[in-house]
């Protein structure tokens, strides 16, 4: 199965490290993975400020230099959300476009979406070399992606010596919001220490945050304010999973 | 002194009050340092939030029930001037009368009209928010007309001179203790914070009230139009003493309250209650059909409904109509993450929260509220409560570019997006951004590998967080070392190579 790699500006700049766990456990189910190196950005920091004409200019490019991938798989579920939500809204009013645009938003999978329902992953017989409490952060654009149940705190308990502790407000989201940060600083730094205060609270070690603005934002306040658990995406805690071997699970 | 004997005072002049100034920038910032109202927020709208996922939980089909609820606001949206038509004629034929006022002003004059007519001197009132719109109460005593509201947090507002927060809870931003003093100062009793005893007071002050009141006024939920009648919804009792007590009833309603048919009627109560407080129904469900007819014993002499447009007909004919499908249930500012750390009074609008960050802007102007479609972080938790399906993010991102549209927005905003969309429609400027952000942020003062404080406009982030300090390898470097790697083994050279350089 060929998989086009969505990185995402944020992803490529500041968490290179999330995109090569993607890589590996994408591969390791047997996928083959390709990157695109003329993809730039989704669009979605100018259409979320109201510029829907530049980001139709970012989308057209999107389309483009995905054309011909198999799936188009990205770790950020916001960017997922803007192709899925609003790329088809951008092409409405344009006949020629719009099959191809929608033909493109139907082939783009968020990485835990793509996981569980296309490859449909089992990872009951991995297990982590060292025992690891997770709680998990409910990104906010998950709900447009239809994942409001919670397949990857579902999928991720299926490796052994990996726990799940509930996080409270968790579907109350981190303030991040794109510019709304630096924008409205201190209504996002009252959110982002909410957050970050809750996760203190679960004793976990780890919070699993599948979204880079997201991480970006409760790993700063983290470090600002004192944190006790560290910000990982999902696809890193499978990798660990994956490096610690098979056939010795067990819960 | 015993509550039974509070003297009958005056109905307390809101005359006083302060107009709303659009300030959000500044009262957000002074409000979201304030972790008492945090506290407090936390204690009742989140909690609020999470009995209405029980609640609609227990439901078989909520999503099919509010998907319905949707598309009759929608189709009766469609057809306002047919459904407010048949409202009119059923509400005729049933002995009412019914007013259309294009604005605030018209529908106070109205109320005023109908006051001096029937010699109404004391007036009482359920809560209502079209009223709060309209600033009725002020227009009132500008009459000389005394206005009691009956609603226990309107009650304490009135006191106290204050504006509701909250579209359900009025005094959501007060605690018990702040209550207490306001009461021990307008009754002229010993302070207590004790709830029942100071809901005690206002019930036995506004007893009497009631039974004095020449004029009832409410508020509308449901106005149906098959049958002329009026649904109003409440907990306390109030409403129904203030409909059907006094000589002269006269029901308000901003003109997208009607729906069409008795049967549509179920669907909303379903949702309403169970999503502004987590109840299966209100308390109190009244459905008002006409004045007392004769022969009856009980309910007013007079029925008037007052139907306000004030601006409705204008979003009706844009491309916000959804935003009149709104019931007031208050679900969306319960589940808003801004609105739990800001309150609403920071909204500068009778209507805050994420519904209000719509229609303040649409009643009152795109520039004057120029922050409140920004001031979200478009997490959607309002859209996934809402039980009429008002897409409200998606709204405000349309208002955003109304806003640019309308030359709202900075010339340095608008300068600064197109500059960085040119940046990402070429491979080479793309890389140069991402390696001129890498090398310049690599050179800022950094603890961890977080900078503590970034220049220009980027300094709001470091304000409150850390800002992480980009790796040494972006992800296009370490891509490219494992197609290396890759390609090593596949021509039989095994992995001997250099290591990746991880930071």
């Amino acid at each position: 199965m060929k998989v086009s790699l969505f990185i995402t500006c944020l992803t490529d700049l500041f968490a290179p490290s999330v995109g090569m766990a993607v890589v590996k456990t994408l591969e390791h189910f047997g996928c083959e993975v390709e990157f695109p190196a003329d993809q730039t950005c989704c669009g979605q920091p100018a259409f979320n400020n109201g510029y829907p004409q530049q980001a139709r200019t970012l989308a057209q490019r999107m389309i483009r230099v995905f054309r011909g991938a198999d799936y188009i798989v990205t770790p950020s579920g916001s960017c997922c959300a803007m192709i899925r939500d609003h790329y088809p809204h951008l092409f409405a009013d344009d006949a020629t476009s719009q099959p191809e645009a929608l033909e493109f938003v139907a082939r783009t999978y968020e990485y835990i979406e793509f996981l569980t329902k296309i490859l449909k992953v089992d990872l009951t017989s991995y297990r982590l070399p060292e025992p690891v409490d997770f709680t998990y952060h409910y990104t906010c654009h998950m709900r447009g992606l239809g994942l409001t149940g919670d397949p990857c705190i579902d999928l991720l308990r299926q490796i052994g010596n990996c726990r799940f502790v509930p996080l409270e407000k968790a579907e109350q989201c981190c303030g991040f919001g794109g510019t709304f940060a630096t924008k409205y600083p201190d209504i996002s730094g009252a959110i982002v220490r909410d957050k970050v205060q809750c996760g203190n609270r679960t004793g976990a070690q780890v919070m699993i945050v599948n979204d880079g603005g997201c991480s970006m934002n409760i790993g700063g306040a983290g470090h600002r304010y004192g944190c006790k658990f560290a910000v990982r995406h999902a696809a890193e805690l499978i990798a660990a999973a994956l490096e610690g071997g098979q056939g010795n699970a067990g819960h | 002194m015993p509550v039974t004997d509070l003297p009958k005072k005056t109905a307390p002049s809101r005359l006083a009050l302060p107009v709303f100034v659009p300030n959000f920038m500044a009262r957000a910032s002074l409000e979201s340092a304030n972790q008492s109202l945090h506290d407090a927020l936390d204690n009742s709208v989140t909690k609020k939030d999470y009995s209405r996922r029980t609640m609609l939980a227990e439901l078989p089909d909520a999503e099919a029930l509010r998907t319905l609820a949707g598309n009759i606001k929608r189709h009766t949206l469609d057809h306002l001037d047919y459904y407010l038509e048949l409202l009119e004629k059923n509400v005729l034929a049933h002995g009412g009368q019914v007013h259309f006022a294009a604005d605030s002003q018209q529908a106070n004059d109205l109320v005023i009209a109908i006051a001096r007519r029937t010699n109404s001197r004391l007036i009482v009132k359920s809560k209502s928010m079209v009223s709060e719109e309209m600033e009725l109460n002020n227009a009132l005593q500008a009459a000389a007309l005394e206005v009691i509201e009956t609603d226990l947090g309107e009650f304490i507002l009135q006191v106290d001179h204050g504006h509701p927060s909250h579209l359900v809870m009025p005094v959501i931003h007060m605690r018990a203790r702040q209550i207490g003093e306001v009461f021990a100062a307008y009754f002229k009793v010993p302070f207590t914070d004790d709830p029942p005893t100071l809901a005690e007071m206002a019930r036995v002050y506004l007893r009497n009230r009631f039974n004095d009141a020449d004029m009832g006024i409410s508020g509308v939920n449901f106005a149906i139009a098959e049958t002329g009648s009026v649904c109003i919804c409440t907990n306390e009792g109030n409403g129904r003493m203030c409909t059907s007590r006094p000589r002269v009833h006269v029901a308000i309603m901003g003109m997208e309250k009607v729906i069409p048919a008795m049967d549509d009627l179920p669907v909303f109560l379903k949702l309403l209650a169970r999503s502004a407080s987590g109840q299966t129904l209100t308390q109190y469900t009244n459905i008002i059909t006409g004045p007392k007819r004769p022969g009856e014993h009980d309910g007013p002499e007079e029925f008037h409904l007052i139907v306000m447009d004030n601006g409705r007909s204008r979003i009706l004919a844009g491309e916000y109509r959804d935003t009149l499908r709104c019931i007031r249930c208050g679900a969306c500012l319960n589940a808003c993450p801004i609105y739990r750390k800001v309150g609403g009074h920071a909204y500068g609008s009778i209507y805050p929260g994420p519904i209000g960050a719509l229609i303040t802007p649409l009643f009152n102007g795109l520039a004057e509220h120029k922050h409140l479609p920004h001031a979200s972080s478009l997490c959607g938790a309002c859209y996934e409560a809402c039980p009429v399906k008002i897409n409200i993010p998606e709204m405000l991102i349309l208002m955003r570019r109304d806003q640019v549209r309308a030359g709202i927005a900075t010339r340095t905003e608008r300068w600064i997006f197109g500059l960085w969309t040119w940046g990402l429609r070429h491979r080479w400027s793309y890389r140069l951004g991402q390696v001129a952000q890498r090398l310049f942020m690599r050179r800022l003062p950094a603890k961890d590998d977080w900078i503590s404080k970034l220049p220009g406009p980027a300094e709001g982030w470091t304000r409150v967080r850390d800002f992480p300090r980009p790796p040494k390898h972006d992800f296009r470097y370490l891509w490219k070392e494992h197609q290396a790697k890759k390609d090593a083994m596949r021509n039989g050279q095994g992995v001997l190579g250099e290591r990746p350089r991880h930071e």
